[in-house]
């Protein structure tokens, strides 16, 4: 450090401390996941990303995370308006039932559906004699997947909504505009950025969770192995260049998630900029 | 101006009546039924099937599976492994948030970026990257397996894996608070002759504590529930290196049911207790929300309190 002022001595402790922190947890690792997918030279990255395991695994995984995000979007959207409109006595209760998945463990989420729907449960048991199987098959990742990632949505809209507070809305309604269209053309354009947000939180979550999905999938190929478990079965059986290039795709999720998330805070940050202004 | 008036009238609309609210903003009914079909058929019914097969089991036999030798021997390391990586990612995490928020140096943008990847990729992902990482061939592997040191399947991988996990939190609940405080107190500080531990213990600890606080929990927690990160690094050594998430899934394996329901239960009991002794779960999630409602949606950390 040339400049010889303590504070400036701090600075240059705390940046090498971050580099080596940040350098060792997280450079490291994915670092080394990079370099070992590429190791036998791009033609082999490819083939290994194309693998038919590894491309029913991706679209598994984009299935699933879609048809969760549509369930937690109308969730997320009905539950905030909820709360952030109107107080009555189960309000709290219900605040606490939407962050209770955030400190629940993922294992014991799935487990929580495997005694609820499994074969051996009253209602699993009913419903396989009616035909439906629930865990071991789609159903159940998308319940799994559903409750580890629902309350994102509704926690970015809410403070949004109570933000705003109803002006808006009381005006186009005293004006005869009906609730439906109120919503679509008075609050959805104000919360469109927080519930773009709170998508990609939620998708991002959606995408790539391994425990709670590992213990409802019975690790059918093909039919309940998402991609985050079949980068775990590349791994077990040896497959360590067709693992890592199948963590790569999670890379691309990631960039995705970090680019979006970025381009939302902006906007958001701009858009309360105009209407501080206004 | 805007801004005020918008707090005044949500302020005065707080103070009406309920029911006059709810008779101009419409949706109350539908907005209620669908959350609450959807809150038990998610979370309460899951739950109370928890609930229902671990007391099925009686006093006694609760007791028993609980406290069975392998699950005993993991509950020591999931805590230990846990309190050892929140109170790290507590000092570094804080130390990386001052520097992100007051430093400018090459790559800063980039550090601050990825420092939500523990939270992007799957656990299986973080999982195998540490565990390469650790392995004879890996990047650190090469040179310490050489000299004796092995991390990799043995029970030091755990406190490492949930650090890993548990990276972003302390980082992005302090930063928000750091942009916030004025540089110009530290600077003072400084310039009146404190020497920056001084500056630090003074001036910038008790603005940044309850957040540094909150996030350092949040990564407790989020230990005690870690899976996928852990069980490729651990080796899963039954009464060595066996966490217990890690228990319950070899109990779902091994279809005992009962055994894997009153371990899961333990752990969300204890959680809960945790939560109180720790200020409460009501107080820390107002706490929370009121925060994240004065800040608006861009203040808030990426992965506030999961």
């Amino acid at each position: 450090m040339s400049r010889s002022s303590r504070i400036g001595r701090a600075g240059g402790l705390g940046i090498t401390l971050t580099v080596l922190y940040v350098g060792l947890f997280i450079i490291l690792p994915f670092g080394g996941i990079i370099a070992g997918a590429l190791k036998r030279g791009l033609a082999v990255f490819f083939e290994n990303i194309t693998r038919p395991e590894t491309l029913e695994a991706l679209t598994l995984s984009l299935s699933v995370t879609a048809a969760s995000l549509l369930v937690s979007v109308v969730f997320g959207i009905a539950a905030a308006w909820l709360t952030a409109k109107f107080r009555f006595p189960a309000r709290g209760i219900i605040l606490s039932l939407i962050n209770l998945p955030l400190s629940i463990s993922p294992v014991i989420a799935g487990l929580l559906f495997v005694l609820l729907l499994g074969k051996n449960s009253p209602v699993g048991g009913w419903l396989e004699s009616m035909g439906a199987r629930i865990i071991f098959a789609w159903p159940g990742l998308f319940l799994a997947t559903l409750f580890i990632s629902f309350p994102y949505i509704a926690r970015e809209l809410l403070p949004v909504l109570i933000e705003m507070g109803n002006e808006d809305e009381e005006a186009a309604l005293t004006l005869g505009a009906s609730g439906a269209a109120t919503f679509l053309r008075v609050t959805l354009p104000n919360i469109r950025l927080a519930l773009l947000y709170g998508i990609t939180l939620s998708g991002a979550r959606a995408v790539g969770e391994y425990g709670a999905v590992s213990v409802v999938s019975g690790l059918l190929r093909g039919r309940t192995v998402t991609l985050p478990i079949q980068v775990q079965i590349f791994y077990a059986e040896y497959m360590s260049g067709a693992a890592f290039a199948a963590a790569v795709l999670f890379f691309v999720f990631g960039i995705i998630t970090l680019v979006s998330k970025f381009t939302l805070e902006t906007k958001i940050k701009n858009f309360e900029q105009r209407e501080g202004e206004a | 101006m805007r801004a005020n008036r918008r707090r005044l009238s949500t302020t005065v609309l707080r103070g009406r009546s309920a029911a006059a609210a709810r008779r101009l903003i419409p949706g109350f009914g539908i907005t209620l039924g669908i959350t609450v079909f959807f809150l038990t058929l998610m979370v309460v019914l899951p739950l109370s099937a928890l609930t229902l097969r671990a007391a099925g089991l009686g006093m006694g036999g609760f007791i028993e599976k609980i406290t069975s030798p392998a699950a005993a021997a993991s509950y020591r390391l999931t805590i230990l492994s846990s309190l050892a990586a929140a109170a790290l990612n507590a000092v570094f995490g804080f130390i990386a948030a001052w520097t992100l928020v007051r430093r400018r140096f090459p790559g800063r943008r980039l550090i601050d970026a990825i420092i939500d990847l523990p939270f992007a990729v799957p656990g299986s992902v973080g999982g195998i990257a540490i565990a390469a990482m650790f392995s004879k061939n890996g990047i650190l592997g090469r040179f310490l397996v050489p000299m004796g040191i092995e991390i990799a399947y043995t029970a030091a991988a755990a406190p490492f894996a949930l650090m890993f996990a548990g990276l972003p939190f302390v980082v992005r609940s302090v930063q928000p608070v750091l942009e916030n405080l004025d540089p110009s107190a530290e600077e003072a500080a400084g310039m009146l002759g404190a020497a920056p531990i001084q500056t630090f213990r003074r001036v910038i600890l008790p603005a940044a504590l309850p957040a540094l606080g909150s996030g350092a929990f949040m990564a407790f927690i989020r230990g005690l529930g870690e899976f996928g990160t852990v069980i490729f690094v651990s080796g899963n050594i039954p009464f060595r290196s066996e966490v217990t998430t890690q228990v319950i899934y070899s109990r779902i394996d091994q279809y005992d049911r009962e055994g894997a329901a009153a371990i899961a239960a333990a752990v969300l009991l204890f959680t809960l207790a945790v939560s109180i002794l720790a200020g409460g779960i009501g107080p820390l999630r107002i706490y929370l929300l009121r925060r994240s409602a004065s800040q608006g949606a861009c203040g808030e950390p990426l992965i506030a309190n999961r």
